[in-house]
């Protein structure tokens, strides 16, 4: 094709005439279309617009493919757009693709001219030649101008109908496209529809590209219910599967994978129907499969034998993912990490596929790496250690840092091996190479730290290699080391004095560790070190800007200055144990990521929501839940990674911890400690006498509190925003006959919100006292402690009447109820709806933050019976104005039932009367800040329909008192 | 779903052309792809999915070319690699190789095969034989035959078109095999695998229906023929023509096949079977004065088979000089390039062992550059032969012509991934 090549040259010239004619003239000799040097932009404009305008055919296509040879280069070349349109209607089906590759480009920057271009788009559109309408139609959905784009809507909507798939495949698409710059248009047309009807096409490619379009659609507005997947769509999409090309495949098998079958049973079957396409030869065949089946899998019964079957099935094709092309190797690694976190069985014997090899690209080897420490265990421990001895003297940094670590991590992670891991990191200290020797230090650390009082043999070989550290990582964990094991170490205070020196230019983590180290020096060896605490105290608490340092050096100063016995029992106090799985990802995120899979948040292990703009506040997905055989409750085996070792406990979470309750944690301190801390970050005033349990009462705090649900993000009130009406809707048929009306329990903070921790609950009076019912539910996988929580200043001032109680740390899976009285004396702040009530709740984790809804009718005080005379009197007294009415559908009960269900809940009868078979019930409720409520129920008998009036000075209260009598009427 | 848009860029990061699939994005956030590309080159890093603000860039490389798609969905990445490296090789049937020039020299052509490749970031048609009946280079006259859309794009059958003959009817089978091998510098094998390919050229008229037959273990035992010598096959992937279900369901590998040449199935197998070439190694490195190698090779097959063209690259450190070499057959060659050494030889029969020595002198001032333990790696092929042992056992061809065909087949084990690390 060499006559294609002079295009380029043409526009190569025209690019050199941009520099200094100087150098024109050194390469112009050499050049044979001189003409084009010469001239300026501005010229070569013209003279391409003479050609365009050409009577001849051939140079008018040549002229085009010069324009479009420069749009390609990035030339600005829109002043054509009126001659270029110009060349649209031609016979020649190349020059046409031109043509419209060029209004696709420029149509935007023109959108006035561009309307010359819909007459041909329309007669396009029905050219007899199925690649000219297919062309016209596709081109037409990627002009994205608002004034053209109704024009578009009759040719497009023909060829959706078109006898020929490849352009009802095309028009497919288009329907997506005009989604997308207007939406109201495509649904007033009645586009959506025809998509939908083009799932049950003839043509499996058709098939694949309306799932395709609507599931485009359905993403960017999540709550259209476009895809409304039912058995019978579902045996469409999994016959088309069958047929369609490879990526159709894709599209289908991903719009699956949105779908929750009824139970165990459509489940089966789906899976048994996607099996096959994890032969496919294309990867992203496989793992969208894979999802499918990852997902489904969930609601069949464990001892199901199908269950079995299908686990095998996964890991011969995950493995061979593994010969694929590097790009397509890396993001399979990394859903196979989320895989073997989820269900470590099916990969636990393929740990060999994961050996590194030399050629591998460094992103490859680093994922290989991670996934073999989740698969190590105690049988395969030794072949696992053995490699990364090997990758442990490679010469690629990172590579080989991550190796130490990952020895470490055995350690800690397979018992048996400890010793082994202990000396093989012994050796490669030995090797003097100061990255590996500084890593070495930071796992001995974590190991010392999980098996106490067992290989504190090595401190000496450690100690040697002091001066090489330069990490802050590293010498802080040596730092530790030493002050955590300073009696056995005679020149302690000698090492730790060296770090000394130069206090102000190390790193806070630094700083910090040598703090506590030399306070625990002191402890354990008083006499010699006095002046080394004091020396470290001041530099920590005179010299330093770092409030950290300086709070937790005035701490020590007191607790050592005050009680010495209290300050050996919170500084040396016996730490808890470390967790084996440092970086398992929470359970609640996993499960996200798993319906996921192959997807960008399945690479980058972060939801959507965390990377993709818009997407706040849209529905998380969720794994299926088990349903069929009904054993209720089933946690996951995400504990017993890699089987093998003996009944252990679950692994706990760290989750990674910003904030500042996080960071105080990480280091050693004892929970105590961490209160005070807070305390007295909070109150300003060092050792405030209120330690741990009562927050509440502190009014530094209750400010701190008051000020955060401010930023609380929006999408938090999703689960909570339905409202009252979600609230009482629930739970219907649990009759209580008299006694208050208590809402069912919802849950106001999901665990994906809080780390793990779940809360749900509902408000009741009982005995004239506001009470929150709550349940905590520990859904991550480490301990839970130092509950305590707060409001922020509400409507009706409602504040805890006390601390939180729960007294008993909180253990995964452990579920605690807790009634917490509250009062009515808080600060006022009017909400909106009036009822809302934002709260914190605090563990040992973060700071969590929710919004819920109570019912008013808990604000209803038990002497709100009014004196009829008053009552009467109010009634007139009270402006019309402030009287709303309102219907009550759908309840059958009669007056007296009615009034006896009311007064359960503090609403008093005062007066009755009939007229014309027509029972008005006057009534009064009083609410605990004073304010009156005035009410006239209208109840006819036979009638299911009631009308209520209600009179109040306060207006604004009568909502939601109408949708108290709404909710106590109806259960 | 996937892409907004694709680029394809040269080494210095300039675009040489693009394609706007679903303009919600600025074409001009592509400029921040080089420098994240350099940074993170300077850092050692790599990775091949890189972020600026909303912005992803999803990215493969091919020789002078980068083929980056842009998102700021939460796009299937497994598709949008697989459908980058579906792009390389359209293009490379079109323009033979894809490269900088074969991208200018054919503009016109790229951009027709990109706007038909994909639509709205939904990858289409990419069947590059199918493709070629209606996206040709020569420009068409509407009214005197301009292509249709070939019912094969969007038929069921999307691979092979209709009508197709040929005077005499043949196929031609390739069973490659590839051994895959890593051995640590103790000597004891990691891993072994082999990894099989069954290549089809297909040289048939109309539609023809091909039934394979292979010696598979899992389809004796459901036949009830165990004594037979069979193989498992550890996991198999097929070409798209190949009717999964009716495999999932009998094992029966049926299909229609695409014309010409393709892949029909790849499969893999874990069974541990002895190292074909086994190599033993010494390699003493005195400082300052010289490298010694002791090499020695064994061939652990029948003898009736036979190693062609075998090289074995042995590393060395970068910095020898003056090589010399003694070998007990074969030829020896030093590659400065390399830093490695490599032991040809042309034909290595079964159940033999040669050796090979070599000796290199080191410069007296050590280079302070640190260097990886580099693994000895093999190549080999053996023809008329499998590792695994797997046998076709019959393809049979009907097509309603009724026409006889000849089916050939030819066996061939090579290396693949064949690594030795040493110490």
């Amino acid at each position: 094709m060499k006559w294609r090549k002079k295009y380029f040259s043409a526009c190569f010239y025209l690019f050199l005439s941009l520099v200094p004619l100087q150098e024109n003239r050194q390469f112009g000799s050499k050049m044979t279309d001189s003409k084009y040097f010469t001239t300026t932009k501005k010229g070569e404009i013209f003279e391409l617009k003479a050609e365009l305008n050409s009577d001849k055919k051939e140079k008018k296509k040549e002229a085009v493919k010069k324009v479009i040879a420069s749009m390609t280069v990035g030339k600005d070349v829109s002043a054509l757009f009126p001659d270029v349109v110009n060349c649209m209607q031609t016979d020649n089906l190349e020059l046409k693709k031109l043509v419209y590759l060029y209004l696709m480009n420029y149509a935007k920057s023109q959108p006035d001219m561009a309307i010359m271009a819909v007459n041909t788009f329309v007669k396009d559109c029905e050219d007899p030649n199925p690649l000219i309408r297919a062309l016209a139609v596709r081109t037409m959905g990627c002009i994205r101008v608002d004034k053209i784009t109704e024009y578009l809507c009759e040719p497009l909507r023909k060829c959706l109908k078109d006898e020929d798939p490849y352009v009802r495949k095309t028009a497919a698409v288009c329907v997506a496209k005009l989604h997308d710059i207007n939406a109201q248009l495509v649904e007033d047309q009645g586009f959506l529809d025809t998509l939908k009807d083009l799932i049950s096409d003839s043509n499996p490619m058709v098939v694949a590209n309306a799932v395709a379009a609507l599931s485009e659609i359905a993403e960017s507005h999540p709550n259209s219910n476009l895809l409304d997947l039912n058995p019978q769509s579902i045996n469409k999409l999994l016959t088309a599967l069958n047929e369609c090309t490879e990526w159709g495949q894709i599209f289908i098998l991903d719009c699956l994978a949105n779908y929750t079958p009824r139970d165990d049973r459509e489940s089966q079957s789906i899976c048994e129907r996607v099996t096959p396409r994890l032969s496919h030869a294309n990867s992203a065949v496989v793992l969208s499969a894979v999802k499918v089946l990852m997902k489904f899998m969930e609601m069949l019964p464990k001892d199901l034998d199908y269950y079995g079957t299908l686990l095998k099935k996964l890991a011969p094709p995950l493995v061979t993912l593994l010969s694929a092309e590097p790009e397509l190797q890396y993001v399979a690694l990394r859903n196979i990490n989320l895989i073997v976190q989820k269900r470590p069985e099916i990969l636990k014997h393929e740990m060999k596929v994961f050996f590194v090899k030399y050629n591998d690209p460094i992103y490859v080897k680093l994922e290989k790496l991670d996934i073999m420490i989740r698969l190590a265990s105690q049988a395969n421990i030794a072949q696992v250690l053995a490699e990364l001895k090997e990758y442990a003297t490679e010469v690629d940094v990172d590579f080989v840092r991550k190796a130490v670590r990952a020895i470490g991590r055995c350690a800690i992670k397979v018992e048996q091996s400890a010793e082994r891991c202990v000396s093989t990191l012994l050796d490669l200290i030995q090797t003097k190479v100061n990255y590996v020797v500084q890593e070495a230090i930071v796992v001995i650390k974590d190991i010392f730290r999980k098996y106490p009082n067992k290989y504190e043999s090595v401190i000496a070989t450690l100690c040697e290699n002091l001066d090489s550290l330069d990490e802050p990582e590293a010498r802080a964990a040596m730092i530790w080391i030493v002050g955590e094991y300073a009696e056995r170490i005679d020149n302690a205070d000698e090492l730790l004095e060296s770090f000394l020196e130069g206090f102000h230019d190390e790193s806070t983590q630094v700083q910090l560790q040598l703090l506590t180290a030399i306070v625990k020096l002191f402890l354990k060896k008083p006499t010699e070190t006095q002046e080394l605490v004091q020396q470290v105290l001041s530099l920590a608490t005179q010299d330093s800007d770092n409030p950290d340092l300086r709070d937790r050096g005035y701490i020590y100063w007191r607790l050592l200055s005050t009680d010495p016995v209290a300050a050996k029992e919170v500084v040396l106090a016996e730490k808890p144990l470390i967790s084996e799985e440092t970086d398992l990802i929470e359970p609640t995120l996993l499960e996200e990521l798993i319906c996921h899979i192959g997807t960008l948040a399945s690479v980058y292990h972060k939801p959507p929501s965390a990377f993709v703009e818009g997407s706040r506040g849209v529905m998380h997905k969720r794994l299926p839940a088990r349903t069929g055989s009904g054993e209720g409750t089933e946690c996951p085996d995400v504990g017993n990674a890699a089987g093998g070792s003996a009944p252990e406990a679950a692994p706990s979470i760290i989750p990674s911890q910003g904030d500042l309750l996080g960071d105080l944690l990480n280091l050693d301190l004892p929970a105590v400690l961490c209160n005070i801390l807070i305390m007295s970050k909070l109150n300003s005033s060092l050792l405030s006498p209120q330690l741990g349990g009562d927050i509440g009462g502190s009014p530094a705090m209750g400010a701190g509190f008051g000020a955060a649900p401010t930023v609380m993000p929006a999408s938090l009130n999703a689960p909570v925003g339905g409202g009252l009406g979600d609230l009482f809707d629930l739970g219907g048929g649990v009759g209580m006959p008299m006694g208050a009306y208590i809402p069912p329990k919802t849950v106001w903070l999901p665990a994906m919100k809080a780390k793990g921790l779940e809360i749900s609950g509902t408000f009741a009076r009982r005995a004239g006292v506001i009470q929150m019912e709550l349940v905590l539910t520990n859904k991550a996988m480490s301990v839970m402690t130092d509950f305590a929580i707060q409001f922020n200043r509400n409507s009706f001032g409602l504040a805890p009447a006390g601390p939180l109680q729960v007294l008993t740390p909180l253990g995964p899976n452990q579920t605690i109820e807790v009634s917490l009285p509250l009062s009515t004396v808080g600060p006022v702040m009017k909400m909106d709806p009036l009822n809302n009530l934002q709260v914190a709740v605090k563990n040992n984790i973060d700071v969590f933050y929710f919004s819920c809804q109570y019912p008013i009718s808990m604000l209803f005080v038990e002497d709100g019976k009014m004196e009829r005379q008053v009552f009467l009197a109010t009634w007139k007294d009270i402006p019309n104005d402030n009287e709303s009415q309102f219907q009550i559908q759908d309840c059958h009960l009669n007056s007296e039932a009615a009034s006896n269900k009311l007064q359960g809940s503090n609403i008093f009868t005062i007066a009755k009367r009939t007229v014309e078979g027509q029972d008005m019930l006057y009534m009064s409720i009083k609410l605990s800040n004073g304010i009156w409520v005035l009410a006239e129920l209208k109840v006819q008998a036979g009638n299911p329909n009631y009308t209520i009036s209600l009179k109040c000075r306060a207006p604004e209260v009568s909502q939601c008192v109408f949708q108290c009598y709404e909710a106590v009427l109806k259960n | 779903m996937s892409a907004s848009a694709i680029f394809i860029l040269d080494l210095k990061g300039k675009v040489l052309i693009s394609r706007n699939y679903m303009g919600n994005m600025d074409m001009n956030k592509v400029d921040h792809f080089m420098p994240i590309m350099m940074r993170m080159e300077e850092d050692a890093d790599s990775s091949p999915l890189v972020t600026h603000g909303s912005a992803h860039f999803l990215w493969i490389k091919h020789r002078n070319l980068y083929l980056v798609a842009m998102t700021k969905k939460n796009a299937n990445a497994a598709l949008v690699y697989s459908f980058l490296y579906k792009m390389v090789e359209v293009f490379k049937e079109y323009f033979k190789e894809l490269e900088e020039e074969s991208i200018r020299d054919n503009f016109v052509t790229v951009y027709e095969l990109m706007d038909e490749v994909m639509d709205f970031g939904f990858p289409q048609t990419t069947d590059s034989k199918i493709l070629q009946e209606y996206i040709t280079q020569q420009g068409h006259k509407l009214d005197v035959g301009a292509p249709r859309p070939p019912a094969t794009v969007t038929n069921a059958v999307s691979w092979r078109s209709e009508g197709i003959k040929y005077r005499k009817n043949e196929v031609f089978m390739d069973v490659i095999e590839s051994v895959n091998l890593l051995v640590s510098a103790t000597g004891s094998v990691l891993r072994s695998e082999i990894v099989g390919s069954i290549k089809l050229k297909v040289v048939l008229s109309g539609m023809p229906e091909l039934r394979l037959g292979l010696n598979d273990k899992v389809l004796f035992e459901i036949t009830g023929r165990e004594k037979s010598k069979t193989v498992e096959l550890e996991d198999v992937k097929f070409h798209q023509c190949v009717r999964l279900s009716r495999f999932e369901n009998d094992r029966t590998i049926s299909f229609i096949p695409p014309d010409g040449e393709s892949e029909l199935m790849s499969y893999r197998l874990n069974t541990t079977v002895k190292p074909l070439i086994w190599i033993e190694s010494v390699i003493e490195k005195f400082s300052h004065s010289r490298v010694e190698i002791k090499v020695k090779a064994r061939s652990q097959f029948k003898s009736r088979s036979t190693a062609n063209n075998v090289a074995i690259m042995v590393p060395v450190p970068s910095d020898v000089d003056s090589p010399k070499f003694k070998t007990s057959t074969g030829s020896c060659k030093y590659l400065p390039e390399k830093s490695a050494v490599q032991w040809n030889i042309k034909s290595f029969p079964g159940g033999k062992e040669y050796m090979m020595r070599a000796h290199f002198g080191l410069p007296s001032v050590e280079s302070t550059e640190l260097e990886g333990r580099r693994p000895i790696t093999v190549n080999f092929e053996i023809p008329y032969f499998t590792v695994s042992g797997i046998q076709v056992r019959y393809l049979k061809i009907i097509e309603k012509s009724g026409y006889e065909a000849l089916p050939w087949v030819r066996y061939i084990t090579q290396s693949g991934d064949y690594q030795l690390r040493t110490n």
